[in-house]
């Protein structure tokens, strides 16, 4: 079973291939919009990437006022 | 004239495909230029059919096949207006609007939405005029038209309702929620989905397949399988003019055109 600590991870190295931003300057506190400078259209671009490699579908209801890769991770989790 | 090149959008005829390419940053909202080119378009359309079998409508922003209504220019332009006018103009638009939908709903060639990106809104109504939507695995459809106190008002509720059932319907008139290809597939809307960046290429490789058949039958059969909902799309905008002239509207309209949501499009 996937742990949220994994889950964590895989969300973290996936944002840091997606977006050109050193994995090792990603941590699970920090805000992505700001730490990843993605605008609205890119956030639902990493929201499509999510579901693809998670194999969930997340509603993006559910990503409001979410902006920290913790708390959606633990969205995250909740569906697998 | 099998070419056009206009402010919003331009379209050609390549070996008996029209072509039909959206191009107004920043990702093709739909407001009056686009409307404007887009009847030059529906009235073209009607001599363009006559030496082609297919009908490709794509987009050339990387953002996406397209945004919806251009809902900046409808709050602006409400705000100069009288009550009376306001609405006289709207229902002008729509009605407009939806004579172009309706001619390339109608179109006697198979159509083809060849999206990527966001196709949102008026977007997602736009591909729903056509025949097959072939989706990039990175397209997302959605209608957050309910966060305005609106509803669609482009023809998207009763194309939908024709395509798919009313479940599925309810599902993203009701939440908001914008779903990716591979949901949109699964649920029947779209007929295929490419790799990132192939749609265009793979709704080609489509067209040239259609271009087989005698274009006669594949018009009968089309005209047969697709019934146009009239009556449902006449409702439609009596409900989307009675919804408009709620102050609901008009606060959700202020709302998005002055948001600085990192998430605007999010309902």
């Amino acid at each position: 079973m996937t742990t949220l600590q994994t889950t964590t991870e895989q969300i973290l190295q996936l944002a840091s291939e997606q977006f050109k931003v050193p994995r090792e300057t990603l941590t699970a506190d920090d805000d992505f919009f700001q730490k990843l400078g993605i605008n609205s259209l890119q956030a639902l671009d990493l929201l499509t990437r999510l579901e693809q490699h998670f194999q969930i579908e997340l509603p993006d209801y559910e990503l409001q006022g979410v902006s920290d890769f913790r708390t959606l991770a633990e969205r995250i989790q909740s569906r697998l | 004239m099998n070419g056009f090149q206009g402010e919003t959008l331009s379209w050609q005829v390549v070996d008996g495909t029209i072509e039909l390419l959206l191009d107004r940053p920043p990702c093709n909202e739909i407001g009056s230029a686009t409307l404007a080119d887009l009847e030059s378009f529906a009235t073209a359309l009607e001599s363009l059919q006559r030496d082609a079998h297919a009908l490709i409508i794509s987009s050339a922003r990387p953002e996406g096949f397209c945004a919806g209504a251009d809902l900046r220019e409808l709050y602006q332009r409400s705000q100069v207006l009288e009550h009376h006018e306001r609405i006289a103009g709207l229902r002008d638009f729509l009605g407009r609007i939806h004579i172009v939908m309706n001619a390339i709903d109608a179109a006697p060639v198979t159509t083809i939405a060849a999206v990527h990106g966001v196709t949102f809104g008026g977007g997602f109504e736009l591909a729903l005029t056509c025949d097959l939507i072939i989706a990039d695995k990175m397209a997302r459809f959605c209608f957050p038209e309910l966060r305005l106190g609106l509803i669609p008002g482009f023809g998207g509720i009763p194309r939908l309702k024709r395509d798919l059932g009313n479940a599925v319907v309810r599902d993203l008139l009701l939440t908001g929620r914008s779903i990716n290809a591979t949901k949109a597939q699964s649920v029947g809307l779209v007929s295929q989905v490419s790799a990132e960046g192939d749609a265009l290429h793979l709704a080609r490789s489509t067209a040239a397949q259609l271009k087989k058949f005698d274009r006669a039958s594949a018009s009968a059969a089309k005209r047969f399988i697709k019934p146009i909902p009239y009556d449902m799309l006449r409702h439609e905008i009596e409900i989307f003019c009675d919804l408009f002239t709620r102050p609901a509207v008009e606060a959700g309209l202020r709302k998005f055109v002055e948001s600085k949501d990192p998430l605007p499009y999010l309902p």
